[in-house]
Parts: structure tokens; C-alpha cells; sequence
């Protein structure tokens, strides 16, 4: 199967191209590459990017189980040290979350979207001189797939039928069934493009990648450090002569090393730090909303849930800002019960606003002739920092709407595993995908592993298989808004709040506008960001 | 204890023999409790990509499927061979602690080679001028010491010395590519935290000890021979106060291996403290086990030495009565 060198003669029947999920008025793949290297207008107007200095960036995660072995990872202190400076991915997602081709300059689906062809960037060298080639996009594919894998990108390329090279530069990929987002799943941080080896495999072991930057050193759980790849392909890139990921999992300890000037950058500040960093002359906070949504979510095959009138009363019956500005001092957004992220580009509208309105929750009841509503909610400290607190004020703005909200504090250890997915209305914190299709077959239809919401809706499901295939850009925005309206209407899962990624730097760290699909500006902070004081 | 024409080597042996034994009873104590841990590596590796199938295809490659009598009785005698077996990241357990191992026995090695010497010093200065505006101040000041808890020193040491006077890094993050100097400069804080904690212990213990010794009547015999009090305090007590002074170093030096874990989060130094919260965090059991292990040893280790030093050095103990 891995190995069909064969090139399909049969002209595409159907071909879109660059089905670049943004669709921002991209119109074919060349422009699609050229927007990575466009600066963001907000840049143009600081002062510019300089060249020099070092990167020094607080991780929380890192961990002496972290090796180079794409597969593995799955650490931030991995993503942004060799997914987002070591390597390169065939794509890559922009700041506005939109895509842009990186070691592949355009891409086109045919046949359903079950034929992918990338075109290859020439010229692309990696750090030990060897041109890189449409074999090493092969293998670099194909070391996650296969019986015997344990990749963290295994449900990607678990949907690949075959991937063939064709001539120098284009690798046909064939999807055992049609992906329009297929491109974008590309990005994903596993699927790093390391060199091929002799007969197969990859080389990661020797640290070689494209990217920004060259490995000088790497501890597990400890350091890694990075030198400027002189050779790199994107002009102008980077900004830094070095970059250096440290480990420091203690959140005081991060702080101190932010503050005493051992490190320029520190992630996951604690909100309770947060005005302190911010009347420290000299730092910043800053904040790139994020995927990631705290909920409370209701098993919409159980009673009482089971009742669209209960669901969309308790959907009404919670003061999200109150939630938001005493549990997360401030720190995020309230939500409107879509699970979709605002910075998804195929983000939707989804009217009306829920918000918190005890008297029409109160008419809701009584209308479909439920009289003093209880209901159970289970949490943990551990399904979400503040979701217990969360809860009991939920428990009181509902008591207005004359709903008994019964706050059932589960135990930390094993939350995961005996109260999510088991009991009926309990809180969870989703990390959110990068495609909608994705999200929704993991949690929302009919089949997905973790419904947590007991969702099964013909419709939403039948939305959710037309959509995965759908080649008019036009019709396919209109699916998803229409199963985000439905899951806004009639889903059980009530979005509290959505969460930014929150880093401290010092004044002197530059960048444009942040990417928060995945953390560290889409892991890709060494290459984008500048210091100011070189 | 049976006699025989070697007594000391006969009691050595049998306390080794003991040693073992208690370590043989520490792994299974380690290996079953960390059984109990809620959770596994595969989901907590996963995290949100963990499908039931990729959960169980991992718990298969790591061998997690067997019974645990089995996996007991093969880390026992890959343990027993100075085989730790292999992380469940793909490494071996050796690899990943390894150098973790060097660093906090290097902070250890630093901190005692300084500590136990002074300690025994002061103790004895304390013993001598019992009473005195010395014996007071350090009786005083370690007691101080002792009762705050050992990240608040670190973190008064960090605030004095690198916030407030800047002196030295407030991160004690040596890595293998610093030369000794600087890796040296970096661990002063955590060295000097240290000092203050274990310091006091010791200081107090050998006062006590001396003094204890001091109320025998052999020692009024020496003072009544004319003997001086400085004499008195280091031919007569200090030999005699060894055994208590051994056992309360053994502990310290035991410590200084495994209770660091606070002061090496603290200053974010790559000790195995840190690494035994990394692979709890991340259910990596063989690493867990390797610390617990290492741990015990270490604590079991420095109690015999300290057990055969205090026997030789009074050699009434070698019979019990």
C-alpha cells in the first residue's frame, strides 16, 4: 500500500484548490504560500523587527519523557522548540488562523476530496546541506501511520489510503474517504517534516530538521537551545540569533525567573499574578484567545436533560460574567453555547445571545410544566482551575429562576475517567481542534468518542457528513453555521467561559499579531518574535 | 550474635544482610502503591487524543497487559542487576535519571563536604562553651532555622541575595552545556538553603550528644585529673559521642538525596526530586520506582554506615546484652 509509486492518470473530476479553510480572499495556492510571508499591517506600524539577541522562553510543561521523535510529542515545550523552530510542516496556520502552504507552496483536492496533490517548495534545504525532497514529505507521513503506531497524530493519517511521489516535487496523498480540511490537518504538530533515511523511515534521531533554527542542545525536562539557521527559507526569518526553551514547572518559580531577568518570556500566568506582572514597570501580559472553552456539559439522553426546555433554561439560568469576572478575575470570554472558538474562521454567529435571564428560564419551565427543576452538577477542582467556584455561583443564579442546582464535588484523581462521559451534567475543559469536522466527530455526532453530551441529532449528523466532503466553499460555511446554530439551540453543553493563553514577557520581546490555535503563537513564537533592545 | 574470631566482620555482614532485606521489602511496598495510582500513561501521554484503541495499543507495546506479580518479579531482577528497565518515553530509566543523579549528588556531595565538618565544629564549640554568649546565639539562630519551614528559607535566601542584591541567579538551572564555574555560581542559592536547613539539625544533635557524654563520670575523672576543658571535650567526649553524631550526619546525608524535592523546585534545579514529579505527573512508572529505589537506598545506605560506625567506634555494642 505504502509503497504504489503510481500516478493516477485520471483527471480530477472536481478540483478546488487550496481549500484553505480561511478562505480569505486567497484565491489559488501560490498566494496562498506568499500570505506566510506577509507581515500582519499592526507589525508595519511599530517600530520594525531587529535582528539579534536570544529568545529565552519559560515553558511549564516540559518533561524529562520528551524526545525528538515527532510522534511523541506531546508537550508545548516540544510544539515551540521542534515542531515551531526545529522543523517544518507542509502547512502552516497563519496568526488569523487561516493556512498558508510552508514546505509545500500550494495544494489542490480532486475526486471528493479524496485526491490531495501538494506541490513541493524548491530549494528547501535542511540544517546538514540535503535538499529536501518529496520522499522525506513521504516518510515523514508515513512514520505515524501503520498497526504498530502510538503517534498522537494517528486519527489524521489514519485516513490516509495511500501516499505516492510524483516527479520531483508533488506528493499525491489519497484519503480513504473525501477531507476538505485535509490541508489543515497538516499542521498538526506531529506531522513535522524530518529527513528521509536509506530504505525507508526517518532520521529524527539527529535532530536535523528546516527549520528557523538549529538544534545545539537539548535536555529532556531541562533545556533546549536553538542557533539560527542561516540558510532558512523564509526571507527576512528569523529575528533571533538563538533561542532557548527552559523548563521551569513550578508557576512562583517561573514568575521569579520572569521577574529577576533569567528568562524573557514565561507561559501559563497564574491569574492571581497577573496584576502584579502588570504594575511591574518594564513587563507585559500578554493574551491570545485560545480554542480552549470550560463548560458544563448536559447529557442530552438522560432526563431531565432530555427535555429541550430544561437544557435551554439552565442555558439561561447562568451569569456567565459574574462567573467570569469573580472565578477567572477577568481572564476570559463568555460563551454562547457553540463549542466553535470565535478565531475559527468557520466560526459562526449563532443568535440569539444566551445570557443570563432567570425570568425567561423561569418561563420556559413553566411552559413545558416542569415545577421545581434539581439537578445534579458534578465537578472538580481538577476538571478545571476555579470549576468548583464556577458551579456554586451557577447554583445561585439559577436559584433565581427557581432551578435547585445541587453542586456535587467529585474527587480530583480520576475525574477523567469516572465522572466524565459517565455523569449526566458535569463540568470539562475541551482544548478545542483546529477543524470543525474534527471537533465534531470527536464530541458532538451521533457516534463520536466523547459525546459528552449524549448528542444525537439526525440532522447535525447528516450536516457533519456532507460538510466533510463539500467542495463550494459557500455551501459548506452555510452546513457548519447551521450545526452550530443547532448545537447553540439545542446542544447540551453550556460554554462558560473561553480561555486566552496568557504569557509575561519583558518589554523588550517583539511580535505581531499572536496565533492562538495552538500556544506560543501557533507554536511558531522563535521565528515570528523580535527583541527590540538588540 | 553469634561469636566468632571476626566480630566487627560478622556484625557488618549480618547489618548488610538486614539492609537488603528492608530494601527487599521497600520495592514491593514501591512497585504495589504505585500500582494503585489512578490513571495510566497512555492516557495521561494522550491526553485528548486518547481514544480507547490508541490507549490500548500503547498499554500493549509497554507491556502494561501483564500480570503485575510478573512485572513485579522482572523489575526486581532487572533492579537487582543494575537494570532499571526502561522508561515508558523509550528510554532507559538509566539514561533519564542519570544525569539528574549526578546533579543532586553533586549538590549533596558540595553541601555536606561544607556542612558536616562545620556542624561538627560548632557543635563542639557549643558543647565547650556551654552556657555562653556562643552556645546561646547558635542554640537560638538554629533553632530558628529549623522551625520555618525549608521554602521560606529559600525563598528569604532569593529574595536577599538575588532579588534585593542580585549576587547570584535566582534559577539554579544548570544544564551538562555550562562549564563547573558557572554550574558552581548557579548552585550557591540552593547550597546555601540547604546549609541553613540541615546545619541546625547537626549542630544541635553533636551539642547534645557531647553533652550527654560529658555528664559521664569518667569525663569528672579527666577534669579531676587537671586535665583542660578543651582537652576534656576532644579526647574523652567526642570519641565516646561518635555513634549519636554518625546517626543524626546519616540522616542529613540521606536527606540531602531525597527530601530536596521543595528546594530543587524552588530554584528549578534538574535533580531527581524533580524528576520523580515529572514521571508521577506523567505516570511513567518505571521512573517513578527508580526514584522510589533510589530513595530507599540511599536512606538504608547511609543508616547502616552510620549503624557500623557507631558500633566499631564503641565496641560495648557489638555485645548486647
Amino acid at each position: 500500500m505504502r509503497d504504489s509509486g503510481t500516478v493516477s492518470g485520471r483527471l480530477a473530476l472536481r478540483s478546488f484548490t487550496a481549500m484553505a479553510p480561511s478562505r480569505r480572499g486567497f484565491l489559488g495556492g501560490a498566494a496562498l504560500a506568499a500570505g506566510a510571508f506577509f507581515m500582519p499591517a499592526s507589525l508595519a506600524a511599530q517600530e520594525g523587527p531587529k535582528q539579534g539577541g536570544t529568545l529565552r522562553y519559560g515553558m511549564n510543561d516540559g518533561s524529562q519523557q520528551d524526545t525528538l521523535e515527532p510522534g511523541s510529542w506531546s508537550t508545548v515545550m516540544c510544539g515551540a522548540a521542534f515542531n515551531g523552530a526545529l522543523c517544518n510542516n507542509l502547512v502552516e496556520l497563519l496568526p488569523d488562523g487561516s493556512l498558508a502552504g510552508d514546505l509545500a507552496e500550494s495544494w489542490e483536492g480532486a475526486e471528493g476530496a479524496t485526491r490531495w496533490t501538494f506541490i513541493l517548495r524548491k530549494g528547501v534545504k535542511f540544517h546538514d546541506g540535503r535538499p529536501f525532497t518529496a520522499e522525506d514529505a513521504r516518510q515523514s507521513l508515513l512514520h505515524h501511520m501503520g498497526e504498530e503506531s502510538t503517534s498522537g497524530a494517528l486519527a489524521i493519517v489514519g485516513q490516509i489510503a495511500d501516499i505516492a511521489v510524483e516527479g520531483e516535487d508533488r506528493l499525491v496523498v489519497t484519503l480513504s474517504q473525501g477531507n476538505a480540511d485535509f490541508p489543515y490537518l497538516l499542521s498538526d504538530y506531529h506531522l513535522s517534516i524530518f529527513p528521509a533515511k536509506d530504505g525507508g523511515g526517518i532520521d529524527w534521531e539527529s535532530g536535523i530538521g528546516t527549520g528557523a533554527f538549529r538544534l545545539e542542545s537539548f535536555e529532556p525536562g531541562i533545556a533546549v537551545r536553538l542557533v539560527r539557521n542561516p540558510d532558512y527559507h523564509k526571507p527576512g526569518l528569523p529575528h533571533f540569533d538563538a533561542v532557548e526553551f527552559i523548563n521551569i514547572p513550578d508557576s512562583t518559580a517561573r514568575l521569579n525567573a520572569l521577574l529577576t531577568g533569567e528568562v524573557d518570556v514565561i507561559e501559563d500566568v497564574d491569574i492571581r499574578n497577573v496584576a502584579l506582572i502588570e504594575g511591574n514597570q518594564g513587563f507585559k501580559v500578554h493574551r491570545t484567545p485560545s480554542l480552549r472553552h470550560l463548560t458544563f456539559d448536559m447529557n442530552c439522553s438522560v432526563a431531565p436533560f432530555d427535555n429541550p426546555a430544561v437544557r435551554k433554561a439552565l442555558k439561561l439560568a447562568i451569569d456567565r460574567e459574574d462567573i467570569i469576572a469573580k472565578v477567572f478575575l477577568g481572564e476570559g470570554e463568555a460563551g454562547n453555547d457553540n463549542p466553535v472558538a470565535p478565531i475559527m474562521p468557520l466560526w459562526a454567529e449563532t443568535p440569539p445571545p444566551h445570557r443570563y435571564d432567570p425570568e425567561a428560564a423561569r418561563a420556559l419551565l413553566a411552559e413545558a410544566g416542569i415545577e421545581g427543576l434539581t439537578v445534579d452538577l458534578s465537578t472538580a477542582e481538577s476538571a478545571f482551575p476555579g470549576a468548583i467556584e464556577a458551579a456554586v455561583l451557577f447554583r445561585e443564579h439559577a436559584a433565581k429562576a427557581g432551578i435547585t442546582v445541587n453542586v456535587v464535588q467529585e474527587a480530583d484523581d480520576g475525574y477523567w475517567d469516572n465522572v466524565w462521559l459517565k455523569k449526566p451534567f458535569n463540568a470539562s475543559d475541551w482544548y478545542g481542534r483546529v477543524t470543525l469536522d474534527w471537533l465534531f466527530a470527536t464530541s458532538y455526532t451521533s457516534d463520536s468518542p466523547w459525546n459528552n453530551t449524549g448528542f444525537h441529532n439526525a440532522r447535525f449528523d447528516e450536516l457533519h457528513g456532507l460538510a466533510q466532503a463539500e467542495s463550494d466553499e459557500a455551501v459548506r460555511r452555510a452546513q457548519y453555521a447551521e450545526m452550530q446554530q443547532i448545537l447553540h439551540d439545542e446542544g447540551g453543553v453550556i460554554t462558560v467561559a473561553f480561555v486566552s493563553w496568557r504569557l509575561a514577557m519583558t518589554e523588550n520581546i517583539g511580535h505581531a499579531e499572536t496565533g492562538g490555535i495552538l500556544p506560543a503563537d501557533n507554536h511558531r513564537c522563535a521565528e515570528r518574535w523580535w527583541r527590540s533592545d538588540v | 550474635m553469634r561469636m566468632t574470631s571476626h566480630p566487627i566482620l560478622s556484625m557488618v555482614i549480618g547489618r548488610i544482610g538486614l539492609g537488603l532485606l528492608s530494601l527487599l521489602i521497600v520495592s514491593l511496598v514501591i512497585f504495589f502503591s504505585v500500582e494503585l495510582l489512578p490513571g495510566s500513561y497512555a492516557s495521561a501521554i494522550l491526553g485528548q487524543t486518547a481514544t480507547p484503541e490508541a490507549v490500548a495499543a500503547m498499554e500493549e507495546k509497554l507491556g502494561l497487559n501483564q500480570p503485575a506479580v510478573l512485572r513485579y518479579l522482572a523489575w526486581l531482577g532487572g533492579a537487582a542487576t543494575g537494570d532499571l528497565g526502561m522508561s515508558f518515553a523509550g528510554r532507559p530509566v538509566m539514561t533519564v535519571l542519570g544525569p539528574r543523579l549526578m546533579n543532586t549528588v553533586s549538590l549533596a556531595a558540595i553541601t555536606a563536604l561544607i556542612a558536616v565538618p562545620l556542624a561538627i565544629m560548632l557543635g563542639i564549640l557549643c558543647a565547650r562553651f556551654r552556657g555562653r554568649f556562643i552556645d546561646r546565639f547558635l542554640s537560638t539562630s538554629t533553632l530558628a532555622s529549623i522551625s520555618v519551614p525549608e521554602f521560606f528559607v529559600a525563598y528569604v535566601v532569593m529574595m536577599v541575595l538575588a532579588v534585593k542584591l542580585q549576587w547570584f541567579p535566582s534559577m539554579a538551572g544548570i544544564r551538562n552545556s555550562m562549564d563547573f564555574g558557572e554550574q558552581l555560581y548557579r548552585m550557591v542559592l540552593p547550597i546555601l538553603t540547604l546549609l541553613l536547613v540541615i546545619l541546625a539539625h547537626m549542630v544541635r544533635n553533636t551539642r547534645a550528644a557531647i553533652l550527654s557524654v560529658m555528664a559521664s563520670p569518667y569525663v569528672e575523672m579527666a577534669r579531676l585529673k587537671g586535665e583542660p576543658e578543651g582537652r576534656v571535650v576532644m579526647r574523652q567526649a567526642l570519641p565516646n559521642a561518635i555513634g549519636p553524631i554518625a546517626s543524626v550526619v546519616a540522616l542529613n546525608l540521606a536527606y540531602l538525596i531525597s527530601g530536596v524535592v521543595v528546594i530543587e523546585v524552588v530554584f528549578v534545579y534538574p535533580g531527581v526530586g524533580q524528576a520523580m514529579i515529572d514521571a508521577v505527573r506523567n505516570r511513567d512508572v518505571p521512573v517513578i520506582q527508580a526514584c522510589a529505589l533510589i530513595f530507599a537506598t540511599a536512606y538504608i545506605g547511609f543508616n547502616l554506615i552510620a549503624d557500623i560506625i557507631s558500633i566499631v567506634s564503641n565496641p560495648r555494642l557489638l555485645h548486647p546484652r
